[in-house]
């Protein structure tokens, strides 16, 4: 029998409150998404553990869902980064508040 | 409460705090470092930390996939991004648009951590009956019981991802491109917008 769920739904829960800081706390963008990116895997950490627990195969299915997402996330988010850093470069999240292209 | 009702063994221990180590580290250093390339590079010690975990709780393909896509390839493009930016400068304190960010943030997480973890100890047991995905245990591989499950009950939104996939790829190549006609490349620019340049 391996360690008890309630340990690693605990890590996911920590590893979801740095990535939340971070997110509120950081104003480089791509240091943001990268936030972003620790909330989603702390997300990921606790379908697996519950899939574990519950002895149900859809939550490893669903993290799968969650992997595809993230990555298509991540291929628009850097995108937007891009052509933001083209017109306006050194732009940190405050510096972005138009909404004017 | 099961932070203790199972028997563990030394092994499982060791894993579980080697997983976490790498986990918090990666993050701390994500959010802590100034640099965003050393923030990508924590960004993988955290990965590999969840992949640890990932082993340890039966998920071995999902490991597997972890360590290829987000190890390899998100974190490659967060790096080419990083470079094609040439973003190397630091984070320079400013004044906050929205008043006291920086000094509610830290306690809106702490907020935010103390309500998951008291999820955590409480209440999370009761959550339901089980899905029409199939049983995570029993004879045969991860991957198997887990393409089972994929490509017939989740058939559907695995149909669709490959959609949002596709829709991605477009997406990234019109925000990709050139907006304005004056930049070097004037191949796909319309003739009446080339005219108005060399006017």
């Amino acid at each position: 029998m391996t360690l008890g769920t309630g340990w690693y739904l605990s890590l996911a829960a920590v590893l979801f409150g740095v990535g939340a800081v971070g997110l509120m706390v950081r104003r480089n963008v791509l240091i943001m998404f990268m936030c972003v990116e620790l909330m989603l895997n702390a997300v990921n950490l606790t379908f697996v553990s519950f899939a574990r627990k519950l002895d149900d195969i859809a939550g490893q299915s669903l993290v799968f869902f969650v992997l595809v997402v993230a990555a298509a996330e991540v291929v628009v988010g850097l995108g937007i980064i891009v052509s933001i850093f083209r017109s306006k470069p050194g732009a940190t999240a405050d510096d972005l508040r138009s909404l004017k292209g | 409460m099961t932070l203790a009702t199972t028997t563990a063994t030394a092994p499982d221990i060791a894993i579980f705090v080697v997983a976490a180590v790498m986990v918090l580290a990666g993050a701390l250093g994500v959010v802590l470092s100034r640099h965003p390339v050393h923030a990508a590079l924590s960004l993988v010690v955290t990965l590999f930390g969840v992949a640890t975990a990932f082993v340890a709780q039966d998920a071995q393909f999902l490991a597997a996939v972890q360590v290829i896509v987000y190890a390899g390839a998100i974190v490659v493009l967060f790096l080419f991004v990083i470079m094609l930016l040439g973003v190397d400068r630091l984070d320079m304190p400013g004044r906050d648009p929205v008043w006291a960010q920086r000094v509610l943030a830290p306690l809106v997480g702490a907020a935010v951590l103390g309500v998951l973890l008291c999820t955590v100890g409480w209440s999370w047991s009761g959550t339901g009956g089980p899905t029409q995905g199939g049983k995570a245990s029993g004879p045969g591989p991860n991957i198997g019981k887990l393409a089972d499950s994929i490509f017939t009950t989740y058939l559907f939104p695995f149909e669709a991802t490959s959609f949002l996939l596709v829709i991605a790829v477009v997406g990234a190549v019109v925000l990709a491109r050139r907006p304005h006609a004056d930049d070097e490349d004037l191949d796909d620019v319309e003739p009446a917008a080339l005219e108005e340049v060399e006017r």
